[in-house]
């Protein structure tokens, strides 16, 4: 650990935040063990908001969970390192673990009436996190709560810290998640899904707020969603996941214009607005597989209509200028423009 | 076009409130009773769906948009307002015409999975409203549900199956299947495809559009994603908080939006082809039904908004041919 400390200071290459290698999460179930994070590699550097993209059940955000070290039982992570700034996340205690999240690393969750307590008052709720890893007094705490508040945006924050959850809307609640979520400046936010039960309006006003912390403190970001046009508008790279795999990842750039894994060609080329209004939608047959009964080989060969013998074999990563996706007949590049175009 | 309306609402409104009882109601009489929590869900809304269009319409959580459908197809009472089904008044008629004319339309439910009864085998599921409404014999049934299930994708060997057995976009081809049955001349499509995942999300999209074509069918396409309306749709309908507040043709509502709600929510939507976009977020929350601004809804959000939006309900007029707009800018 301490070489790779010294070789990334000696060549002056900044040194990703979180390194994630080879994670793997199995769940052992009656009828089978089920894989839903099977190999992920990813790494995200200091600044960088990077889209973790899948359809239900791809597994991406167990990926979360399996970085915080939040799988409950029956699931355990098998295999690979979580490298947080050098140091593996699987090789620490849950004391020093404890430590790490809510200070260091935070989650924002889905819904957000479900991250907060109902029954505690909201500054009581953020004061916590602050008291759970500092040792400040209360004004203090309450000070920081107080600014918290401000930061993502909430007007009277002085009467708004002695409300309950129940008073705000569901964007005022996510607000308060990702208030809490801040207060400690952390160096990685994992958000899972946090804008998927709001409003377009709303939506647009919490990714403002993410897209300023996140170029003013330098914090990284894991966006975790269903939704490409959202990794679209906001992240730097994006890595899509299909049956517990990472099958592409690349620049925002890179993959959203020229994807090469047929899964993200397909995915992208489905979306209303890449087709002729009124035209039938390009689709990609079938559903998604079961965890249980994967296929043998790449896990979308049967939806795939590039999909030959070899396919029956586990594809190589293949990369290209940063890009790299799992496939052994990726799209050609000049294939999606024409058909997009 | 056929210019007579298949349906027609007109000055519809829905109001929920608790029912007040006698005590309360004499409590009231001299100003002592409960403060009124009366929601105001959908506010005098008219539209019309024309025979072959297809009509998006489209707003936020709690604007009332699925309320209208209810309303719609006689799933919900109307508090005020008159529908009219090819031009003929339903309140009119007695129950059990109304009833029968009613099947006409039908209702496909937002999430696909819980609007399957659990308990109940496909071929019950899509079969029994047919029997029970005497359009098909009961001996008939099975080998009406499979031809019905053939023209959603799905095949025979489903017909003894339950809803958990199969996929969500398996159970939004039944909930389709179900809703075809009665041979509906408009169907009423309640955020049918927003629970699904987006490559099963263009399946569904694909298999209204052909069945459109295929029996000739009319569709009022309620949704929050304007990307999938602004594909399947001709006509699109903007509600904000109870009202209708912008009414236009597909390209004319996407290429010149009128009113500020609507170029608002046009900017917040993200976009595939837009990266690292600069979100310009219209400000404040959208306001509780149950105490809703005075004037026009959107006034304290507006950025436009100026002293008469306060005070006086903007009319829903014409600004160019066959698009409205309900906003006081346009006077």
């Amino acid at each position: 650990m301490a070489s790779d400390h010294e070789s990334a200071l000696a060549s002056n290459v900044p040194r990703p935040t979180l390194e994630v290698q080879n994670l793997t999460t199995e769940f052992v179930t009656r009828s089978g063990i089920a894989k839903p994070v099977r190999g992920v590699n990813f790494s995200v550097m200091p600044g960088q908001i990077m889209g973790l993209v899948g359809e239900s059940g791809s597994g991406k955000s167990l990926t979360g969970y399996s970085i915080m070290g939040l799988v409950d039982h029956p699931g355990v992570v098998t295999c690979g390192r979580v490298l947080f700034k050098g140091v593996d996340l699987r090789g620490l205690n849950s004391a020093q673990r404890r430590a790490i999240r809510g200070d260091r690393i935070a989650m924002i969750f889905q819904d957000p009436m479900m991250t907060l307590n109902p029954v505690l008052r909201i500054d009581t709720q953020i004061m916590e996190v602050v008291s759970a890893h500092y040792p400040v007094d209360r004004q203090t705490a309450r000070a920081m709560a107080r600014s918290a508040l401000v930061q993502v945006g909430i007007a009277s924050p002085d009467e708004r810290l002695s409300a309950y959850p129940h008073q705000f809307s569901g964007g005022m609640r996510q607000r308060i998640a990702i208030a809490i979520a801040l207060i400690n400046k952390p160096d990685l936010i994992i958000c899972d899904e946090p804008t998927t039960a709001l409003d377009v309006t709303i939506q647009a006003q919490i990714l403002f707020e993410m897209q300023k912390l996140c170029r003013e403190a330098g914090t990284s970001l894991i966006w975790i969603t269903h939704d490409l046009s959202v990794v679209a508008g906001l992240a730097d790279t994006v890595c899509v996941m299909y049956a517990g795999e990472i099958v592409e990842s690349g620049t925002v750039q890179q993959v959203l214009a020229l994807p090469r894994h047929p899964y993200t060609s397909g995915l992208i080329a489905c979306a209303p607005s890449r087709n002729k209004p009124g035209a039938p939608l390009r689709q990609i047959n079938g559903s998604t597989p079961s965890l249980l009964a994967l296929p043998s080989g790449c896990a979308f060969r049967n939806r795939c209509d590039r999909a030959s013998d070899i396919c029956h074999t586990p594809p190589p990563t293949v990369d290209e200028g940063g890009q790299s996706f799992r496939c052994f007949h990726p799209m050609p590049i000049n294939k999606f423009n024409e058909s997009v175009g | 076009m056929n210019h007579l309306p298949l349906l027609e609402l007109r000055g519809v409104s829905k109001r929920f409130g608790t029912s007040q009882d006698v005590v309360a109601r004499i409590a009231k009489v001299f100003g002592v009773g409960l403060p009124d929590h009366t929601v105001y869900a959908v506010d005098d809304v008219n539209v019309s769906v024309f025979p072959g269009e297809i009509v998006g319409l489209v707003g936020e959580s709690g604007c009332g948009k699925s309320t209208l459908g209810r309303m719609a197809v006689g799933l919900y009472g109307m508090t005020a307002g008159q529908r009219f089904w090819k031009s003929e008044q339903l309140e009119k008629l007695d129950p059990a015409s109304r009833r029968q004319k009613q099947l006409g339309m039908q209702l496909i439910f937002q999430d696909p999975v819980s609007s399957l009864n659990p308990r109940m085998r496909v071929r019950d599921i899509v079969g029994e409203a047919p029997v029970v409404h005497g359009m098909v014999a009961a001996a008939e049934k099975n080998a009406y549900v499979e031809e019905l299930l053939q023209r959603v994708g799905l095949n025979a060997d489903a017909l003894p199956r339950y809803a958990h057995q199969f996929s969500g976009g398996q159970c939004a081809r039944i909930g389709i299947a179900r809703a075809l049955a009665l041979k509906p001349e408009l169907l009423v499509c309640d955020e049918a495809v927003a629970a699904l995942d987006v490559s099963i999300q263009a399946q569904v999209l694909n298999l209204f559009m052909a069945l459109r074509a295929e029996l000739n069918l009319t569709y009022l396409f309620i949704s929050h994603d304007l990307g999938v309306v602004r594909h399947v749709a001709d006509r699109v309908l903007i509600m904000y908080l109870g009202r209708i507040i912008e009414s236009a043709p597909t390209p004319a509502l996407f290429s010149s939006a009128n009113h500020p709600y609507t170029q608002a929510l046009l900017a917040a939507a993200p976009r595939l082809e837009v990266r690292k976009m600069v979100f310009t977020p219209v400000k404040g929350e959208i306001p509780s039904p149950l105490h809703p601004p005075t004037g026009c809804h959107f006034h304290p959000r507006c950025p436009h908004a100026f002293h008469r939006c306060k005070v006086e309900i903007p009319t829903f007029r014409e600004i160019a041919p066959s698009h409205f707009s309900a906003c006081h800018l346009n006077d």
